[in-house]
C-alpha cells in the first residue's frame, strides 16, 4: 500500500477546494475527502494485519523510499509500525469528527477547510515519516493552519492565544531542529556519512555525551507540543480560544505529535540519555498529571475544565514514556489514542452547548439534559471516559500505564505511579461536578428551552467518536495487539541498557 | 580575441546594449508613452534573462581580471531573474513616471556593476565593479523626485557608501602592500597570516558587511530603505546584497583560506549580533519598509551563519537562500509596492483588515512572509534548514541554538503582520487594488518559486554540485 496516499489525499482537496466556488460544494467535498481518508485508514489497518499475519517481521512496514536532496542525505522515507498506524487511525477519526462538526460554519468556509486539510496533512506526515528531515518537515507544516484558525475563527482573547500557541510550538520545534541536527552530525554510516533515517539511526550506537547533549533538546521540544510541564501554558489558552474543530484537531492529535515524536525520536533514538533522564521526565509528568488535575477543578468555563484536564491526560503519556517499560509505554500510545478521541468527543460536546447557549460557563448552564438529550448524553461519555470509567477508553489506557509503573520496583516509580492514581479522584471530582451542573439540575435560563438538539451532523461526529472509545474500552486487545510489536522494538533497545 | 570577449562576456553585453538602446529612446525626439515603454523594456529584460541560459561561458579575460563560469553564469541570471521581477511589478509606480528610461539605465547600469563584481578576478576589478554599481543606486533611492525624504535617503546612501568604499580601499591598498599582488590566486598564495594582513582584512570585512547591512554596520539600512521608492528598496535589499554575497562567498572561501581560523570567529560574532538586533529592532516597526528592512537585516545574520561554515554545504547553502530570498523578500515587497503606488499607504496599521477587500494579494503577502519565516512547504524552511545544517557542520551548536531561537523572535513580527491582514477589523480597510497583468505575473512567479524551489530539491541539488 501506498503511505503517501495519505498526505496526499488531503492536500489534493485542499488544491480542490480553493478552485471551488460556493459554500455547500466545499463541505461536501471535505466530507468526501476525509471519509476516504477514514476508509484509508482501515485498510491501512488491515493490510497491514494480513502482512504480519503472513510473517512480515520487519520494524516498519510499507516503507517507500526516494532520495530527496541527495547531497545532504535527506531522503523523502516513509513507512508504519504499529504506533504509527493507532495514530494514524486517530487522526482519521478526529477529522471527520472536526469536518462534521464544522459543518455550518459561515465565515470564510474555503479558508476554515483548507486549512484543517493542511493540518491533517502535516498530521498523517508526521505519523509516516520514518526520516527526521520529513518528520520534522510535516512537524511544522501543522504549526501554522492552527494559528489561523485559532486567530481568524476563534473566540475570546483568540489573537493572543493565537500568538502564544504559535510561538511556543515553534519555540518546541526550533529545540526539536537543534537536538535533530545534533543527532544527525553524531550518526555514522560508514565513511564519515550521516544519516537522518530513524531505522538506521536505531541500529548505531550514539556516542552517550551526545545523547546526553541532544536528548533533552528533543524531548523538552516534541514536551511543548505535548503539554510538558512547565511548557503546556499554551493549551488552556489554545484550546479555550480555538473554535471547535480546531479545540479537537489540537488536543486530539497536535498534542500527540508531540507524546509520539517524544517516544519515536527522543526515545528511540537516544535509550542511554533517555534512561538516565528518565526520574526528570517522571517528575515533570507527575507535577502536570497532578497540577492539570487541581488547576482543572478551580476552572468555571468548559473549555477551559477540557484544556487543563487535557493537561493532566497527557502527563499520562509522558509518565508512561518515561517509566520506560513495555507495559507503560504500549499505555501512554493508548493514552494518546484514548485521549484523542475522548477530548475531541468532549469538545465537539462543549462545542455544540456553546453553539446553542451562547455560553460556556459553568454557572450560567444547568439543566440541558431536558432540553437536548443527544448532545447532554454527548457530553457525559466524554466525561466519564475522562475519569476512566471501565468499559471506556480512557480506563484501559491508564490502568494500563499504572501497571507499566508498578512493575519497576523500585520505590520511586512506585511514588510516582500512586501520585498518578491519586489523581484520577481529583479528575471524578471536576468531572462530575462540571456535568451535575450543566446537564442535571433545574434549568439555568427560561430562553434554554427553545433549544434544539443536535443535528444530523453533529450526531454523526459525535458517534464516530463513541464509536472509537467504546470500541477500544470493551475490546482493548485489538490495540493492544498493534502497538505491542512496535514498543518491544523500541523497549529492547532500552532494557539492555537497564540491565 | 574578439571571439572570446564575445562569448564570455555575453551576459554583460547584453545589459550594455540595453542600456544604449535606452539612451537612442532618450536622445530621439519622439515622445515615448510610458506603457509602451515599460512593455518594452519589460520584453527586453525577459529576452536578456531568457539568454542566460542559452550559452554558460567559461574562460578568463583581461590578463586575469575577469573571469566566468557555469556557477558565475548561474548567479548573473539570477539576479537577472530578481531584475525582472521588480521591473515588473514597479510598473504601477513608473507608470506615472516622468524619467522611465533614465531609472532603467541607472538601474541596469547597477546591474552590470554586479556582473563585474561577480566576475572579478582580481580586488581592483572587484572595486571597480562595486562602484560602478553603487553610484547609480544613490541616485535611485532619491528616485520619488519630489519626496525629500527620498532626496535624503540617497544622501545617506552615497555618504554611507562613500566611507565604506574608503575602508575597502584602505584594506585593499594594505593587502597589496603586503602581498605585492591584487590577483585573487596570487593572494592566496602570499597570505601568511601576519598581524598587518589580518587588520587590512577587518577592513575589507567591514566594508563587505556594510554593504550587506551587517550589525554593527546596519545603521544606514531602516532610513535608507524607508525613504526610497518601494522598487529601489527591493531592489537594495534583494539584488545588491545577493551579488555582494555571492563575492563573498568566491573571495571569503577562496582566497582567504589562509586566514580561515580568523574569520571563522568574525564572521561568527557578527552573525549572531545581526540576527539579534535585527530581530529586536524589527518587532517594534511600523513602517512596511523599515519593518522589511530591519528583517532583512535578520535575514543577513541567518546567511552568516550558513557562511561560517566554510564547507560546500555552506556555499551552496547560501547561493540556494539568495534564490529562495530572491522570491520571498521580492513577493513581499511586490505587494507593498502595489499598495504604495496606488494607494500611497505604508503604514502597518493601513494594513488591517487587507484581507476582507484583497484576498489573493493578501495570500501572496502571507506566502512571501511564512517563507522569510522559515515555514515549510514554502521555500524559505528549506533555505533556513540548510543554513543552520551547514553552520552546524563546525560543531559548534551554541551559533545554532541561538539561530533557532531567533527564528521564534523573528517568526512574532511576521505573524504579527499576518494578524493585522486576517483578524483584525479595520474601518477604512485598503480598497481593492486592481492592477495591471505585468505585476500579477512578477507575483505569480514569485509564488511559484516559493512554492516550488523548496519541495523540488532541483535547484539545491544543482547549485551544489557547480560548487564541488
Amino acid at each position: 500500500m501506498n503511505l503517501s496516499l495519505l498526505a496526499i489525499l488531503p492536500l489534493v482537496t485542499a488544491i480542490m477546494i480553493i478552485l471551488l466556488k460556493g459554500t455547500k460544494s466545499v463541505r461536501i467535498i471535505s466530507l468526501i475527502s476525509s471519509t476516504l481518508q477514514l476508509l484509508l485508514a482501515f485498510a491501512l489497518l488491515y493490510f497491514y494485519w494480513n502482512e504480519r499475519a503472513m510473517g512480515d517481521s520487519a520494524p516498519m512496514l510499507f516503507e517507500d523510499n526516494y532520495t530527496w536532496y541527495a547531497p545532504l542525505h535527506i531522503n523523502y522515507h516513509v513507512g508504519v509500525d504499529g504506533i504509527s498506524i493507532a495514530m494514524i487511525l486517530l487522526t482519521a477519526f478526529v477529522v471527520l469528527a472536526g469536518v462534521l462538526v464544522s459543518w455550518n460554519i459561515g465565515q470564510l468556509n474555503k479558508e476554515f477547510f483548507f486549512l484543517l486539510l493542511l493540518l491533517s496533512v502535516g498530521a498523517y506526515g508526521f505519523f509516516i515519516s520514518i526520516d527526521l528531515f520529513t518528520l520534522f518537515f510535516f512537524l511544522e507544516i501543522a504549526v501554522i493552519p492552527k494559528f489561523l484558525l485559532i486567530g481568524i475563527w476563534g473566540s475570546g482573547k483568540k489573537e493572543y492565544s493565537a500568538m502564544k500557541l504559535a510561538l511556543m510550538l515553534m519555540a518546541g520545534s526550533a529545540l526539536v531542529f537543534v537536538g535533530l541536527i545534533g543527532l544527525y552530525l553524531n550518526t555514522n554510516a560508514g565513511n564519515g556519512q550521516h544519516t537522518f533515517d530513524i531505522l538506521q539511526i536505531a541500529q548505531m550506537n550514539i556516542p552517550l555525551p551526545a545523547q546526553k547533549l541532544f536528548f533533552p533538546f528533543a524531548f523538552v521540544g516534541f514536551g511543548i507540543f505535548g503539554a510538558l510541564f512547565p511548557f503546556h501554558t499554551w493549551v488552556p489558552d489554545g484550546h479555550s480560544s480555538a473554535p471547535t474543530a480546531a479545540s479537537m484537531f489540537l488536543a486530539g492529535i497536535s498534542m500527540k505529535l508531540g507524546g509520539y515524536g517524544c517516544l519515536r525520536v527522543a526515545t528511540y533514538l537516544m535509550p542511554d540519555a533517555a534512561h538516565q533522564y528518565s526520574w526528570i521526565i517522571i517528575v515533570l509528568a507527575s507535577i502536570a498529571i497532578l497540577y492539570g488535575a487541581f488547576a482543572t477543578m478551580m476552572q468555571t468555563d468548559l473549555k477551559y475544565i477540557n484544556a487543563y484536564s487535557s493537561v493532566s491526560h497527557c502527563g499520562f503519556v509522558l509518565l508512561g514514556i518515561g517509566m520506560l517499560t513495555k507495559t507503560a509505554i504500549t499505555g501512554a500510545v493508548m493514552q494518546m489514542v484514548s485521549h484523542g478521541l475522548m477530548t475531541a468527543l468532549f469538545f465537539a460536546g462543549i462545542g455544540m452547548i456553546y453553539d446553542r447557549t451562547h455560553t460556556r460557563q459553568l454557572s450560567q448552564l444547568g439543566g440541558l439534559l431536558k432540553i437536548m438529550p443527544f448532545i447532554s448524553t454527548v457530553f457525559v461519555i466524554a466525561g466519564l471516559c475522562s475519569l476512566g470509567l471501565p468499559g471506556f477508553s480512557g480506563f484501559v489506557a491508564e490502568v494500563t500505564v499504572f501497571m507499566g509503573g508498578w512493575s519497576r520496583a523500585d520505590n520511586f516509580y512506585r511514588i510516582a505511579t500512586i501520585i498518578a492514581c491519586a489523581s484520577i479522584v481529583v479528575t471524578a471530582v471536576y468531572i462530575l461536578r462540571a456535568v451535575g451542573k450543566a446537564i442535571m439540575g433545574p434549568l439555568a435560563s427560561n430562553d434554554y428551552s427553545l433549544l434544539t438538539d443536535a443535528k444530523w451532523n453533529e450526531k454523526w461526529a459525535a458517534a464516530l467518536l463513541v464509536i472509537g472509545i467504546v470500541a477500544i474500552g470493551i475490546a482493548p486487545f485489538w490495540l493492544n495487539d498493534l502497538v505491542t510489536p512496535a514498543t518491544e522494538t523500541i523497549i529492547n533497545k532500552i532494557s539492555a541498557i537497564i540491565k | 580575441m574578439l571571439n572570446d570577449f564575445l562569448y564570455l562576456m555575453n551576459a554583460e553585453l547584453l545589459v550594455t546594449i540595453i542600456i544604449f538602446i535606452l539612451l537612442f529612446l532618450k536622445l530621439s525626439n519622439e515622445e515615448w508613452k510610458n506603457e509602451g515603454l515599460l512593455n518594452f523594456i519589460n520584453f527586453l529584460l525577459f529576452i536578456n534573462l531568457a539568454a542566460g541560459f542559452f550559452y554558460i561561458p567559461k574562460g578568463v579575460l583581461f590578463g586575469d581580471m575577469f573571469y566566468t563560469s557555469e556557477l558565475i553564469t548561474f548567479e548573473k541570471n539570477l539576479l537577472n531573474l530578481g531584475t525582472l521581477i521588480i521591473s515588473l511589478q514597479s510598473y504601477d509606480w513608473l507608470k506615472n513616471h516622468k524619467h522611465v528610461p533614465e531609472f532603467y539605465m541607472l538601474l541596469l547600469s547597477t546591474l552590470l556593476g554586479m556582473f563585474f563584481m561577480i566576475s572579478s578576478n582580481n580586488l581592483l576589478m572587484f572595486y571597480l565593479g562595486l562602484e560602478l554599481s553603487t553610484i547609480p543606486l544613490a541616485a535611485l533611492s532619491n528616485f520619488d523626485l519630489d519626496r525629500r525624504r527620498s532626496s535624503e535617503a540617497a544622501f545617506k546612501m552615497i555618504m554611507s557608501s562613500a566611507f565604506s568604499s574608503g575602508l575597502l580601499l584602505f584594506g585593499i591598498s594594505m593587502l597589496y602592500g603586503t602581498t605585492g599582488t591584487l590577483n585573487y590566486i596570487g593572494l592566496k598564495t602570499h597570505l601568511t597570516g601576519n598581524p598587518l594582513q589580518v587588520f587590512s582584512f577587518i577592513l575589507l570585512l567591514a566594508g563587505f558587511a556594510f554593504k550587506i547591512s551587517a550589525v554593527p554596520f546596519h545603521l544606514w539600512t531602516a532610513d535608507v530603505y524607508e525613504g526610497s521608492p518601494v522598487a529601489v528598496t527591493s531592489y537594495l535589499s534583494v539584488i545588491s546584497k545577493g551579488a555582494i554575497l555571492f563575492v563573498m562567498v568566491s573571495v571569503f572561501y577562496n582566497v582567504f583560506t589562509p586566514l580561515a581560523e580568523r574569520w571563522y570567529n568574525m564572521i561568527f560574532l557578527i552573525s549572531v549580533a545581526t540576527m539579534i538586533i535585527g530581530n529586536l529592532f524589527a518587532l517594534r516597526q511600523q513602517n512596511m519598509k523599515r519593518f522589511l528592512a530591519f528583517s532583512s537585516i535578520a535575514q543577513i545574520g541567518f546567511i552568516l551563519v550558513g557562511f561560517s561554515s566554510q564547507s560546500v554545504e555552506g556555499s551552496s547553502s547560501v547561493i540556494f537562500f539568495i534564490l529562495i530570498y530572491i522570491f520571498s523578500n521580492l513577493g513581499a515587497f511586490g505587494v507593498i509596492s502595489l499598495v504604495s503606488a496606488i494607494t500611497g499607504k505604508e503604514d502597518m496599521n493601513d494594513y488591517k483588515g487587507f484581507y476582507k477587500t484583497n484576498k489573493v494579494l493578501s495570500w501572496v503577502f502571507a506566502i512571501s512572509l511564512f517563507s522569510l519565516a522559515g515555514i515549510p512547504p514554502m521555500a524559505g524552511f528549506f533555505g533556513k534548514f540548510f543554513l543552520l545544517f551547514a553552520g552546524a557542520g563546525k560543531g559548534n551548536y551554541s551559533l545554532i541554538v541561538i539561530a533557532a531561537l531567533n527564528m521564534v523572535v523573528s517568526l512574532y513580527y511576521y505573524l504579527k503582520v499576518i494578524k493585522f491582514m486576517f483578524m483584525d477589523a479595520n474601518e477604512h480597510p485598503i480598497e481593492k487594488i486592481k492592477t495591471h497583468w505585468q505585476p500579477k505575473i512578477a507575483m505569480g512567479i514569485c509564488v511559484g518559486g516559493i512554492l516550488i524551489t523548496g519541495i523540488a530539491s532541483g535547484a539545491y541539488n544543482y547549485i551544489h554540485s557547480l560548487l564541488k
